[in-house]
């Protein structure tokens, strides 16, 4: 009897260890710990108590019948159930054992040898299942250190991942901070561009302004000698009236008239200039209106000559003008294009400037020449000059910004290429070249008429 | 006397016309007029010693009035022909260049014609 105890103590301490393992409820291991000192007091009160037998034996099967019922029932304790196994055959061979010794000992002395050897069985039984059981426990053992290690593996790589997560979002940060930077750095560079270009604009004013000058100095000049002129003949016409000499009163009367017109002429030809140096300067309102590219032709001609005149005492050249006056006015945004052909024909007239420097005194006539031209449907204004021309090597450069031959603080490197922006892309034209080394250099300008 | 006035601008013939009305019609002087330094000298060539004064631009396109001076001072020896250089630019290098190829006078824009009257008058 005491066996059974021996063993249920043991389940006890299984599901007892159980319990921790799992955290279950304290009731549950109250419940444990009140089975463990039963067990113990049962066997205390086997050997204690003489003729406690029969009562022991029908508690302790009652305890093994509670614990089997435990394990079997409550899945908490379904890790027990191989221990059950192992000792199950021993406790139900020594239950029925005891229970037919208890119930007649002549049966029992007949079949004693069989229950012996049941009982040897049961034991073997159970030492084989404790040991396939430790040899499972092992083997399970095995594999939770297996799965820990991968758990561990797996923990590493997240703290990787983690690590890396990290990592991508600094350097998206600094990508992040290196765009913001660069945005800032484009606005500032569209901004200077801005800045440049106006400048470039207030640079070809300054170019001008001497040739302004000069040319609203000649019509002024007129308007204040025709002026003067016609008040003397005022005077002549009173005195010729007190003469009574009709004739010459009609002359001097016809003469008049023609001084009017005249200052009226030249009046008007420094209010031209006037507006043209206005709408010069004023950034473009990029509107579009009918305009006469001859009359814009000419007006620069004129104030790209005299500026240069007026800047270099020893510069003179050839003017010619080749116009088509079929032309009439075509659409165009006339400060602009007046920017381009000005450019044009001041990059002319350095050209022929330069080429005489070198050239050899009387072997050399700069000219420069102006010819617009209408094809179909399209206008064209050709500046030609005869000076240097531009080396091949060169000509791919040419309408990049910044690109310049001159030196340097003369030239911003923008006029050619400004030029090829409102050519092409504000006025759908083309801004060609032509060029022969030595022989002179050609723009065209196409416009759509 | 005959004048030859050199100037890109054709109105300068009208004024002239007027300005000097009293001389022409009392036969004191004569102008003629030529507008580009290329002109002026066809007109040389074509009236030999007819013009005694010239009076001559410099700033033209093409040949410009200094160009024209130096070609009359070089070919017409005999007797040279007076040359009076006007321009609106009135600086010390067209001065000085006017001068070394043997201009008489120097003008500067706006003539002043009482002024230029005066100075016709004594130098012929």
């Amino acid at each position: 009897m005491v066996l059974q105890s021996v063993l249920a103590l043991i389940l006890l301490n299984h599901l007892r260890k159980i319990a921790r393992a799992s955290a279950l409820p304290a009731s549950w291991r109250q419940l444990l710990m009140l089975g463990t000192c039963t067990a113990i007091a049962l066997i205390a009160i086997y050997y204690a108590v003489p003729g406690s037998k029969p009562l022991v034996a029908l508690l302790t099967l009652a305890l093994q019948a509670a614990l089997h019922y435990v394990v079997f029932t409550k899945k908490q304790f379904s890790q027990a159930k191989p221990l059950t196994y192992a000792f199950l055959p021993v406790v139900v061979v020594n239950l029925l054992h005891n229970l037919v010794k208890f119930i007649g000992s002549d049966f029992f002395e007949g079949w004693n040898v069989y229950f012996g050897a049941a009982e040897l069985f049961a034991l073997i039984w159970m030492v084989a299942m404790l040991i396939f059981n430790n040899k499972q426990a092992k083997k399970q053992e095995k594999e939770r250190l297996k799965n820990e290690e991968k758990e561990r593996a797996l923990k590493i790589t997240e703290q990787l991942k983690a690590e890396l997560e990290v990592q991508v979002q600094e350097r998206t940060a600094q990508i992040t901070q290196q765009k913001e930077a660069l945005e800032h750095t484009l606005n500032e560079l569209k901004s200077t561009q801005a800045q440049l270009i106006q400048s470039e604009k207030m640079a070809s004013l300054g170019e001008l302004t001497a040739g302004i000058a000069h040319e609203i100095q000649n019509p002024l000049n007129f308007v204040n000698n025709f002026s003067e002129v016609s008040e003397e003949l005022i005077k002549e016409l009173v005195e010729e009236m007190e003469k009574g000499n009709a004739i010459d009163v009609k002359a001097i009367a016809a003469d008049l008239v023609q001084n009017l017109q005249k200052i009226n002429h030249h009046g008007k030809r420094a209010d031209a200039i006037v507006k043209g140096m206005l709408q010069h300067s004023r950034s473009s309102t990029g509107v579009k209106e009918p305009a006469d590219v001859n009359a814009l032709a000419d007006e620069y001609l004129r104030l790209a000559y005299h500026g240069l005149r007026a800047k270099d005492k020893s510069f003179n050249a050839g003017m010619k003008t080749n116009f088509d006056t079929t032309i009439g006015n075509i659409n165009i945004v006339p400060q602009d294009i007046g920017r381009v052909i000005l450019n044009l024909i001041t990059n002319a007239f350095y050209a022929v400037t330069e080429k005489k420097k070198t050239a050899q005194a009387g072997s050399y006539e700069p000219v420069v020449t102006v010819t617009t031209k209408k094809i179909n449907k399209q206008v064209q204004i050709i500046v030609s000059d005869n000076g240097n021309g531009i080396p091949q090597k060169m000509i791919d450069k040419i309408f990049q910004p910044f690109f310049t031959t001159k030196p340097t603080g003369q030239g911003t490197g923008l006029g050619l290429s400004m030029s090829y922006d409102i050519v092409t892309k504000a006025h759908a034209g083309q801004l060609t070249v032509t060029t022969v080394e030595n022989e002179g250099a050609s723009f065209t300008i196409t416009l759509p008429a | 006397m005959k004048i030859l006035v050199v100037d890109d601008e054709t109105d300068v013939q009208a004024l002239f016309e007027q300005r000097f009305r009293k001389e022409i019609r009392s036969g004191e002087m004569q102008f003629v007029f030529a507008f580009s330094g290329e002109d002026a000298l066809t007109y040389l060539e074509a009236h030999e010693h007819e013009a005694v004064l010239i009076l001559s631009d410099i700033n033209m396109p093409g040949m410009s009035g200094l160009q024209l001076l130096e070609h009359i001072k070089q070919k017409y020896h005999k007797p040279p022909p007076i040359v009076m250089m006007i321009t609106a630019y009135g600086d010390e290098e067209n001065y000085n260049m006017a001068k070394q190829l043997g201009a008489d006078d120097f003008l500067t824009k706006p003539v002043d014609f009482n002024h230029l009257k005066e100075k016709l008058k004594t130098s012929v």
